[in-house]
């Protein structure tokens, strides 16, 4: 069993991590203002991300993160390479445009309404080339 | 345009260097907690980035077997708490995310539903007959002469009736069920389908709902700014009846609508709108 490392070297270790580009940010949606999502395709791809060892971003809802011109869509347009677990990618891309903060084109957008958990998690934590 | 945003944490699961994993099992059902409350959580997990910080104060969660470090903003800039959560259930993690958040306001799912139109912009023409449409002041134009939707809060809630007038099938509502209101690809043929082709200038002073109603040329016709208030009002109110009828958009639509007076207004200054944004372009 490891122990806690000395306060500084984690401090340096998260910022490091954190301000380190990315080969691809992903983010999860869990559409939870109004669920359109299926649960059980939502809950089972959140499920997966978490049986991985990756990062990962999650926010409660796109949709109302939009509707209020949450900064937050800014940074996470501007992560660079990104995939994102939501719905349908025109809805995705309407929002984050609409709110000032439009996605770059190589946005990898997954749709939890129409594909299911296991293809969504396998492009989501697939190998960058 | 709704601003405020309540805020007050990013959640941040630390099972990086110097912390343990959770059972997977526990990790989710905890974020899944979060995520319903309102909350955002990061994983910070081995080997990838999570997203950069922003302004907001970090609730570092991990367990750190009962030592949980004193942690500081290099840039003095951002509060960073750390909690210990060795042992704990991912319920008493959630109560202990809340006791940490204190009496902070933060926006929750529940109390409000994120319903407001969405604008494919690559679809769209700046036709402005959205603008023409909207009884209740969702749509405006930017400065430079682009239709924007500009009051989402005044949106009515389950509402997607201009979705229907628009010709270019290029405003979507993401909470909606149905394709390709709900942002689904579209087909060419939905697209012909879709299309309500009006006389804007008719449109502008008499009842574009109408068009909703009779989408036949026969039915065009029957735009005429010699219409009464009364007849246009009348209209408006009989085709509204029908679309509540057919389940398309939400009784309370109809007990909200402006009155006669301030209908006519509202059309003429969106007349005005629409006119100087169309000259502009
Ligand atoms: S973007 Fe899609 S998945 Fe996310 S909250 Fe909006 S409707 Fe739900
Ligand atoms: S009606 Fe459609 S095409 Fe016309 S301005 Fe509105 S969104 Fe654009």
């Amino acid at each position: 069993m490891r122990t806690a490392p000395p306060a500084a070297t984690l401090t340096a270790t998260f910022f490091k991590r954190a301000l380190l580009s990315s080969p691809a940010t992903i983010l999860y949606c869990r559409c939870a203002y109004a669920q359109v999502v299926p649960t059980g395709v939502k809950n089972d791809v959140l499920q997966k991300l978490c049986d991985s060892s990756a990062s990962f971003e999650t926010v409660s809802d796109l949709c109302e993160m939009a509707a209020h011109r949450d900064p937050r869509l800014s940074a996470i347009a501007a992560c660079g390479k990104l995939r994102i677990a939501a719905c349908y990618p025109r809805a995705v891309k309407g929002l984050f445009e609409q709110a000032g903060s439009p996605l770059p084109a190589d946005a990898e957008i997954l749709n939890m309404r129409t594909q299911t958990a296991q293809e969504i998690a396998d492009a989501l934590l697939k190998a960058d080339p | 345009m709704i601003t405020h945003t309540h805020r007050p944490l990013r959640v941040v699961l630390y099972e990086g260097n110097g912390s343990i994993q959770l059972p997977a099992e526990a990790r989710a059902k905890t974020m899944m907690a979060l995520l319903d409350k309102g909350y955002t959580v990061t994983r910070s997990g081995q080997g990838a980035s999570a997203m950069p910080h922003d302004d907001r104060s970090l609730l570092v969660l991990g367990a750190f077997e009962g030592k949980a470090p004193a942690l500081e903003d290099a840039t003095g800039r951002i509060s960073i708490d750390t909690r210990d959560i060795t042992g704990l259930e991912p319920d008493a993690i959630v109560a202990l995310v809340d006791k940490s958040r204190g009496d902070k306001t933060m926006n929750e799912p529940g109390k409000w539903k994120p319903w407001f139109p969405v604008i494919d912009y690559s679809r769209c023409t700046n036709c402005m007959q959205c603008l023409s449409f909207c009884l209740f002041d969702v749509y405006g134009v930017s400065e430079d002469n682009k239709i924007q939707v500009q009051n989402n809060d005044n949106c009515k809630t389950n509402c997607p009736a201009c979705s229907r007038v628009c010709p270019e099938v290029a405003i979507m509502f993401p909470k909606y069920q149905a394709g390709p209101i709900n942002g689904d690809e579209i087909n060419e043929k939905e697209a012909g389908r879709e299309k309500i082709k009006v006389d804007i200038s008719s449109l502008l002073g008499g009842d574009i709902y109408s068009a909703l109603k009779d989408r036949s040329a026969a039915a065009k016709s029957r735009f005429s700014k010699e219409r009464s208030p009364d007849k246009a009002l009348d209209e408006r109110k009989k085709c509204l009846t029908k679309l509540v009828g057919d389940g398309f958009i939400p009784a309370d639509v109809l007990a909200s609508l402006p009155s006669t007076e301030e209908i006519l207004k509202k059309a003429e200054i969106a007349k005005a709108k629409a006119a100087a944004a169309l000259a502009g372009r």
